[in-house]
This record gives structure tokens, sequence and C-alpha cells, in this order.
């Protein structure tokens, strides 16, 4: 057999996909070990920071609140529904506003950020992999980590928060411009349901999950873009992976963050 | 006598499942300027990416003054890469910066110097490789020669020992071809700047070069000097420095 036809046990059938995902896994790990490695050196490239703040932050703030508007009115209508002739319309403020802190604030926002951002980075930094742009990053003996992915994920680390304050708020409003307008419940009504039972470790549970789900997906967009290879094609399957797996991440997290904070912590 | 700046000593590399490198010895002494010529796909790229690092050997070793490459920290790494300049086949500039901010990057990280000074290098950088005018510009609004002369420019910033070429003159028009090739002659002959360049341009092989070395099949097949090379009766040579389609090398 010609040594270059021999095919790698890790390319074969079954054992391919289980090999992949532990070596992402585990290279996921490493880069983590090396942000946080590179993180002081990193920080100190503010105006990288702020650029990447920019972008992340106020470049998602339309969808975001587009996104919270529509998420609180359609949570409004639903549980009117659920709750007609049994439960008091008091109720309706209450459960539009711990479900939207709670959950559907900062896991919508995550969702549709990790679309536009993950995607975004990883199509930057693919385009800069597949072009040698960050091999001449490294051979100048810049570090890609430090000049690339810690912006990143320092911006979108401290974004998520931010833009899940702005969505819970316009989720709210949502909710109640609904409520108000089209299903007969009074501005009173709703502003006091939205008071009974106001906890704010719900909101903090909220902003805490938003953190990681910053740091998940800015580090997903980071290694897919990072490790593409091949031009347009590579560039486009590491935008794919990318959001794949900040979402599906986000998802798991979540979960494992609600088990931790409210079984737990707030238990 | 010193080590030679440059030591390749049997270095193996597989790519996936293609085994590109198979046993490849080369030294490049002080102040000299190697030419690896070859066929697209052979390896040559690669070869060139196991000099600073950035491509680890699966055998073999690479040493840089004396140092091994591949066994080498992140922050040794880095330290020894700013002796080295390296050239990429498409400029690989930033496209998130200016021209002006490409070749001050290294300046700005590596060194002290304050932000007039940076200007001033700068702007010396891009007047040697010919290009005025060009600091604000974005590398999308240069043509592919302007990019690859901004590309030396930046690589020359931090006035390097050792300069890696990869494709300095491929895709450029004649002229620019020229410009370039005499370019590098000069820094090697009056900085005595250590230079390894990967070509499959036959022109600029001949007018760059100590010694052209060829890589055929995972190793270096022929060394020489350009006189040695073109007299060569070596079959593989031959058809691959006249340019023919038939002999040994078959085409791809």
């Amino acid at each position: 057999m010609n040594e270059t036809d021999v095919e790698p046990l890790a390319d074969r059938g079954p054992f391919r996909f289980i090999l992949n995902g532990l070596r992402d896994t585990g290279e996921v790990i490493f880069l983590l070990g090396d942000v946080i490695r590179e993180l002081p050196r990193g920080l100190g490239k503010v105006p990288l920071v702020v650029q990447q703040m920019v972008a992340i932050g106020i470049g998602s703030m339309p969808l975001t609140v587009i996104v919270a508007l529509f998420t609180g009115a359609v949570a409004a209508v639903q549980a009117s529904y659920q709750f007609r002739d049994y439960v008091p319309m008091i109720y309706l403020g209450t459960v539009i506003g711990k479900s939207v802190v709670i959950e559907l604030g900062p896991v919508l926002t995550a969702l549709v950020v990790g679309g536009r951002v993950g995607a975004s980075i990883a199509a930057e930094l693919g385009t800069m992999r597949v072009t040698e742009q960050v091999d001449a990053m490294e051979a100048m003996g810049i570090s890609p980590t430090r000049y690339l992915v810690v912006p990143r994920v320092v911006a979108a680390t401290l974004m998520l928060p931010v833009l899940t304050i702005f969505a819970d708020v316009v989720a709210i409003f949502g909710g109640y411009l609904v409520a108000v307008l089209t299903l007969d419940v009074s501005s009173h009504t709703f502003t006091s349901g939205l008071r009974l039972y106001f906890h704010l470790r719900d909101v903090f549970s909220g902003l805490i999950k938003s953190v990681f789900f910053g740091a998940i997906i800015s580090m997903m967009g980071c290694y897919y873009g990072l490790r593409s290879e091949g031009g347009a094609e590579g560039v486009g399957v590491a935008t794919t992976h990318a959001v794949v797996a900040s979402c599906l991440l986000i998802l798991i997290v979540d979960f494992l963050l609600a088990s931790f904070l409210f079984r737990v912590l707030f238990a | 006598m010193p080590e030679s700046p440059i030591v390749i000593e049997s270095v193996f590399k597989r790519l996936g499942t293609k085994q590109v490198l198979r046993g490849v010895d080369l030294s490049v002494a002080p102040g000299e300027s190697v030419v690896i010529i070859g066929r697209s796909g052979t390896g040559k790229s690669v070869l060139l990416k196991h000099v600073v690092g950035l491509i680890l050997p699966d055998a073999g070793t690479v040493r840089v003054d004396g140092v091994d490459v591949p066994t080498l920290g992140v922050a040794d790494l880095l330290e020894l890469r700013k002796q080295m300049g390296m050239l990429f086949q498409g400029g690989a500039l930033f496209d998130s910066l200016t021209i002006g901010e490409n070749v001050g990057l290294p300046l700005r990280e590596h060194t002290d110097i304050d932000e007039s000074q940076v200007e001033l290098v700068v702007h010396e950088k891009l007047h040697l490789v010919g290009l005025e005018g060009v600091d604000d510009m974005r590398p999308s609004s240069l043509s592919g020669g302007m990019k690859k002369r901004a590309a030396l420019a930046r690589a020359l910033a931090l006035n390097p020992k050792i300069m890696l070429y990869d494709e300095p003159t491929t895709g450029l028009d004649p002229i620019t071809a020229d410009l370039i090739n005499r370019l590098i002659r000069r820094l090697q002959e009056r900085l005595g700047i250590t230079s390894i360049a990967v070509t499959h341009d036959m022109r600029s092989a001949y007018h760059i070069a100590d010694r052209i070395a060829m890589l055929h099949e995972g190793r270096i097949h022929a060394v020489g000097t350009p006189a040695e090379i073109q007299a060569t009766a070596d079959p593989a040579v031959r058809q691959f420095i006249e340019g023919s389609a038939e002999g040994p090398l078959l085409p791809t």
C-alpha cells in the first residue's frame, strides 16, 4: 500500500464522530487555558476590546430589542390564553416578568446573538486563517490568542449581560403593551403582578447565565474560525460549526446552570 | 566557523493523509540566499513554515541560530520570531488595518519607540519597497503586487537577520518582479540577511540565489549554484527549469 494512501483511524466511520468530539473538547479547553493566560496582556489592548464591544454589543442591539419585544408580546398572548377561566389576570405580569428575566431574556438573546456574533467571529477569523493572516501574526511574534481571541471573549462576556438587561426590559414592555392594549388588562393590574413575588436573585441568575453564554459564543466563534482550513468552503464550514456548537452549548449550559442556581444556590 | 543560521535535518512531515516531507536536509550559511524550487504541492511552503515554527516536524530537527525550534516554548518562540521576517504568498496583510498600521504593527508590539519614530520607520520601509502614499489605504484597495510589496515592508520592519520569502514574485508583473528580486538581493548584499526563498519562478531563482535546491518527492533532490543547476544533466531538474511537460515529472 502506498504510504500516501493510509487513512488514519480517526477518519473512519463512527470513530470519526467520537474522536472529533473529544478532540474539539480538548482543544477548546486548551484555547480557554490560553485565553486565561493571555488575559492580563490581552486586556491591555483596550482599543481592540472596545472595538469588539461596539461590534458585539451595540451591533447586536437592534436585533436583541426586536427579538425581545416579540418574545414579551407572545408570552403575554400565550399566558393569557392559558390563564383564561383558571388564573386571575393579576398573575399575567408575574409570570411574564419571571419567565423573561430567568429564561427568555438571557437564552433567546444568547441564541440570536450567538447566530449573529458567533458567525461573524468565525467568518472573520476563518478568513484570516485561510489567507495566512494568522500565520503572519504568529510569524511576527504576535500571539493570535492575545490579539484576536482575548478581546472578542472579553467583549462578548461583558456585553451579553448588558444586552440581556435591555432584552429583559423590552420583553416585559412588549408583554405590557399586548396586555394593556389587546387583552383588557389594566396597566395597574399588570404592574402589580410584575412586582408580586419579584426577586432580584431571579434577575441576577439570568445575568450570570448570560456571562457564560457570552463566553460560549465567542469561544466557539474563535475556536472554529481559527481552525478553519481550505479556503471559502472551509470558512463556511467553520461558521456553521461555530453557530451550531454555540446554540447547543447555550441550551446545555442553561440546564446545568439552572440546576445549580435554583436547586443548589437559591434552594 | 559558527553554526549555520538555519539547519534543517531529516525533517519528515505528514499533513492529513499525505506524506509531504520525507527527510529534508538543508543548511543555509550566514548571509547566504538559498532558493527552494519545486512543483506546486511538493511542500515548499510547508518546509518554509517549519523554519518559523508555524508547523512542527513529525521527525527531524530544525535549528535557527543554534536553537532547536520545535522544542521552544511559546515565549522563546515569539522571541526568536522577532529576528525573522516572513513574506507570505498572498501578502497576508491584516485587512482590518491600514497599510501604515500593518507595517507599524511589529514595531508597536515589540519595541518601545515612540509614535513619531514608528511613522518614520514605516515610511522608510515603504519607500524601500517602492510604495509611497499608501499609508492610509486598506489592503483591499491595493493591487496584488502592491500588497506583496507592503507585506515585504512589514516583514522588514524589525530589521530581521533572517528572511523567508514564500513565492515573492508569483503573480507580479515582470517589472515589479524584477524590483522585488533586486530588493531581495540588495538586502542580502548590504545587510547580510540570510534568506530562504521558495519559488517556481526560475528567472527570480537565478537572480536571487547563491544556491538553488530542488524539492522533489519530499526530499532535496538537487542542490547547486545557479550555474550548476543550469548545467545539470539530472532529467527531473532539467525538465523543471526548462518548464517542459515531457520528462520524468508527470503533469498533475
